[in-house]
């Protein structure tokens, strides 16, 4: 009888535990995902979301691996270092990527994006912050605007790349219909894309902080610093059009009508005049240290509050999960931190010498006197003294200290008889003539005769963004110096190329001034100095490996110039530095020897040698469909309203 | 039941004799080919510069079987029988290709079914007519005639004229050994033209090269060649 009691007991209990409503049982809040309300009520949620839509602004250069987004396949599973090679400014130490230097051509679909996925995912992060109740008011306003900010960035990248792209700027539903033809659109016109770039920035630059100690979130600073720089670009697209008629239709997608360059121009000017006026905050070019190449260096290396140049950066952070593998791959090979990774990225000698001398004057790197003989330098770096102080920020020239030591950089022994004794290796000896003693004949960072990589092969590493804190090139720590975006240097050019195409060579001439003085070129330019060509060198000299190479000479339309698909020789490299429109195919390289003559006053002292390295079989050609990189048939198919590229 | 060896045999017999199936796909067997013409006369390009693009109608999607021309101006495409529309993107080629009044491009139509040869008429800048090339006494000397072809309003001057020389039959302003340049506005009468440079030295002596003068045009990206001569010395 008890026992049945029992049972009876545990059979009602059961009973009565099942009396929950089914629809209550099914209904179980996950645990592992978050709802869109919860998240866009709580700022810290909201700049979670953030984070990851800021992890993907795309560049042009990057110093982490590109590949962790996967719509971004044109740049899957390139190391960072390479997105600064290319277009004859360096030549790329690493067998699998000498095609760098060896293909005659890019292809077509070369530097393409279309992210869309990435801009939806911006909408929808807009459409999200709009509909939030529960955020006050200044978080909402300034998460907005980064929002729209970082949609503009986007375009902006996008358009310099495609031209004019079909401008989504709410999310676009699917109704499972099977009938997509609502969410076709046509492509914009070039300039309705530069427009809206201009405008969004227009109109969130009041919504976000002018604060000169913010660098990787959106400021003031950077609203104007992307429109400076992009009504930049829409203006010398629409001036400097005109000279590649072909690169245009008729639709306006691709190409700019010229009577828009004044209004463009005039809107970068005063973009730029507005951070230069300090109404953005403090900024201003970094002059801390004492030796302006090191100074010019640190630009890139200083990510304290004293940095008051970069404006909007990529920041990175050691021993925390971001870090990039710059340092790891570039760094020079006798000092490496690392067996076999070090120096790809070598600078070439076209644009060594393409840094003018402290009277403002261009000349090649002297390696033969007046009457053909070569020079004798008693110091490895004699060669290059007198220059524009950014050389030697730049550019990693021979006999540099880095981080413990000397860098040793020379490519062997140049005898009497003009014989050069070599190896391929510095721990691979030779023995001089009149001597059994094997000694190293070859500098431990190349350039050697075979074309040895990860050593220089141009004479030259890179210097710039490279980290002289200890371990940053060991692959398990890696780097955390940031990647700047827009700096303070960069927005004074634009403010003076855009006065110099309104006219105002004066106000030009103002702004370049600065700069210029800051990597010690003190006698400043006048008025009437300031041409295109000076306009063109100058950003190159400030800017290289920065990203901008491309984009400049495609706006300014000489890309076709100067990577003309015609071989560089020897008297093209030498010849007409200070021209903007001057050959730059092939990177060149200048090795030092050593002069052994025992006897010879000029024994022991340096000889220098314009060589073109061995690997160097391509030359570089851009052709007119290479202004704007093709949109894929794939793309085209699923959107029959998308028109082709011109020349494609 | 005991697992004996000719059980395995009969097995793995029959395995094999299932896969004996042919694949359900065959491959493109039909050759489409041709040469770029004006008038008779074939074109010569850039290896690998000027592209054609092919549509095929009646399929999803729009993706068309792209191709270069060779130097000589020839094509070829292996594909399936079916209808196809032939034509050259905007901007290439040495030569104007008609454009059609709403605005694109127009296309050749090819019903294909079997092995076809179907040439290309477009109509050149300018032509290079009686090319007469030879090595004499360390040179190379080109004589030819240029021929306007094209005068109306979208007529286009000439850039420069360049006689190119190589050691294979590749010949092209990527892929010399020599060449020669004169300016167009140098050009003092467009019917008797003539260049001339030295042979080129080569690592491995060879006593052939090959040659062929070419022009470029003004605002056009690629050129227009005479076609490519052995000359033996």
């Amino acid at each position: 009888m008890k026992k049945i009691y029992t049972i009876a007991m545990i059979s009602v209990l059961l009973g009565a535990g099942s009396c929950k409503k089914d629809s209550d049982f099914l209904n179980v809040p996950p645990k592992s995902v978050v709802p869109t309300d919860v998240v866009f009520s709580d700022p810290a949620l909201v700049l979670s979301v953030l984070g990851d839509l800021y992890n993907r602004v795309y560049d042009f250069s990057s110093l982490d691996n590109m590949d962790l987004y996967p719509e971004n396949s044109d740049k899957k599973n390139v190391a960072g270092w390479t997105t600064f090679a290319d277009f004859g400014e360096s030549f790329p130490s690493d067998n699998g990527l000498y095609s760098i230097v060896q293909n005659r051509s890019w292809s077509y679909d070369t530097w393409s994006t279309w992210n869309y996925p990435y801009v939806r995912d911006l909408n929808l992060f807009i459409d999200n912050v709009t509909a939030s109740t529960k955020l006050v008011p200044a978080d909402k306003s300034r998460f907005l605007a980064e929002g729209r900010f970082l949609r503009a960035s986007y375009y902006f990248e996008i358009v310099k790349r495609m031209g004019g792209v079909p401008l989504i700027t709410k999310t676009l539903t699917y109704d499972n219909s099977g009938n997509v033809v609502g969410l076709q659109f046509p492509r914009s016109k070039e300039s309705d894309i530069y427009d809206f770039v201009i405008s969004e920035a227009e109109a969130i630059k009041g919504l976000l902080p002018s604060d000169p100690t913010e660098k990787s979130r959106a400021t003031k600073a950077a609203a104007l610093a992307m429109e400076a720089r992009a009504a930049l670009y829409a203006g010398s697209i629409a001036k400097y059009g005109a000279t590649t008629p072909q690169v245009s239709l008729p639709g306006g997608e691709v190409g700019i009508p010229a009577s828009m360059a004044p209004g463009y121009y005039t809107k970068g000017l005063n973009a730029a005049k507005e951070i230069i006026s300090g109404s953005a905050g403090g900024y201003k070019l970094y002059q801390v240290l004492p030796n302006l190449s090191d100074n010019f260096a640190a630009i890139f290396l200083d990510k304290s509050s004293v940095n008051q140049e970069s404006i909007w950066v990529e920041d990175f952070k050691a021993l925390a999960g971001k870090v990039h593998s710059f340092t790891t791959n570039d760094q020079p090979y006798s000092v490496s931190d690392e067996a076999s990774d070090a120096g790809r990225l070598d600078p070439s000698l076209n644009l060594v010498q393409s840094f003018e001398k402290l009277d403002n004057t261009f000349a090649p790197i002297a390696t033969k006197d007046g009457s053909g003989n070569p020079i004798y330098y008693a110091d490895q770096q004699d060669p290059f003294a007198g220059r524009d102080a950014r050389l030697a920020g730049t550019v990693m020239l021979p006999h540099f200290f880095w981080k413990t030591a000397y860098i040793d950089i020379w490519g062997g022994y140049l005898l009497a008889n003009g014989n050069i004794i070599s190896s391929d290796d510095a721990t691979h000896y030779a023995a001089l003539p009149g001597s059994t003693t094997q000694i190293q004949v070859v500098g431990k960072d190349g350039p050697t005769p075979t074309g040895e990589v990860l050593r220089t092969q141009t004479g030259f590493y890179v210097r710039k963004y490279l980290d002289p804190t200890t371990g940053s090139g060991r692959r398990g720590r890696q780097s955390d110096v940031n990647f700047i975006r827009y700096r303070y240097g960069e927005v004074l050019l634009n403010a003076a190329e855009a006065a110099y195409e309104l006219g105002q060579t004066g106000d030009a001439a103002l702004y370049m001034n600065q700069v210029r003085a800051r990597a010690g070129l003190t006698t400043p330019l006048a008025a009437g100095d300031i041409t295109f060509d000076r306009i063109v060198h100058e950003r190159r000299a400030e800017l290289s490996f920065e990203g901008h190479v491309l984009f400049d000479m495609k706006r300014w339309r000489i890309a076709n110039k100067v990577w003309d698909g015609n071989p560089e020789s020897l008297v093209d490299l030498t010849s007409n530095i200070a021209s903007a429109t001057k050959r730059n195919t092939q990177p060149w390289g200048l090795y030092p020897y050593k002069y052994y003559n025992p006897g010879n006053p000029n024994d022991g002292k340096w000889v220098f040698r314009e060589v073109l390295p061995s690997n160097v079989t391509g030359v570089l050609n851009f052709r007119i469909g290479n202004y704007y990189s093709q949109i894929s048939d794939a793309i085209i198919s699923a959107n029959p309203k998308i028109i082709r590229q011109p020349n494609q | 039941m005991e697992i004996k060896f000719h059980h395995i045999a009969i097995f793995t017999l029959m395995l094999a004799s299932a896969s004996c199936k042919l694949d359900n796909v065959k491959p493109p067997s039909v050759t489409l080919k041709g040469q770029l013409m004006y008038k008779g006369t074939p074109i010569g390009v850039e290896y690998n510069q000027v592209p054609f693009q092919l549509y095929q109608t009646g399929y999803k999607g729009n993706t068309p079987i792209t191709g270069t021309f060779d130097q000589d101006g020839n094509y070829s495409v292996l594909t399936f029988n079916g209808t196809y529309k032939f034509t050259i993107p905007g901007g290439q080629g040495p030569f104007q290709w008609k454009e059609l009044p709403s605005g694109g491009r127009d296309t050749v139509n090819i019903t294909l079914n079997g092995d076809q040869t179907v040439n290309i008429e477009v109509t050149p800048y300018y032509m290079i007519r009686n090319t007469q090339l030879a090595a004499a006494s360390g040179n190379i000397t080109a004589k030819f005639s240029i021929e306007k072809d094209i005068t109306d309003a979208t007529a286009k001057n000439i850039q420069t004229v360049s006689l190119f020389v190589n050691k294979t039959q590749f010949v092209s302003p990527a892929d010399h050994a020599a060449q020669v340049d004169l300016d167009g506005a140098a050009i003092v009468d467009p019917a008797n033209v003539s260049l001339s440079v030295a042979i080129p030295k080569f690592t491995v002596t060879q006593n052939y090269v090959f040659a062929r003068v070419g022009i470029r045009i003004a605002g056009v990206e690629d050129m227009i060649f005479s076609p490519v001569v052995k000359l033996s010395y």
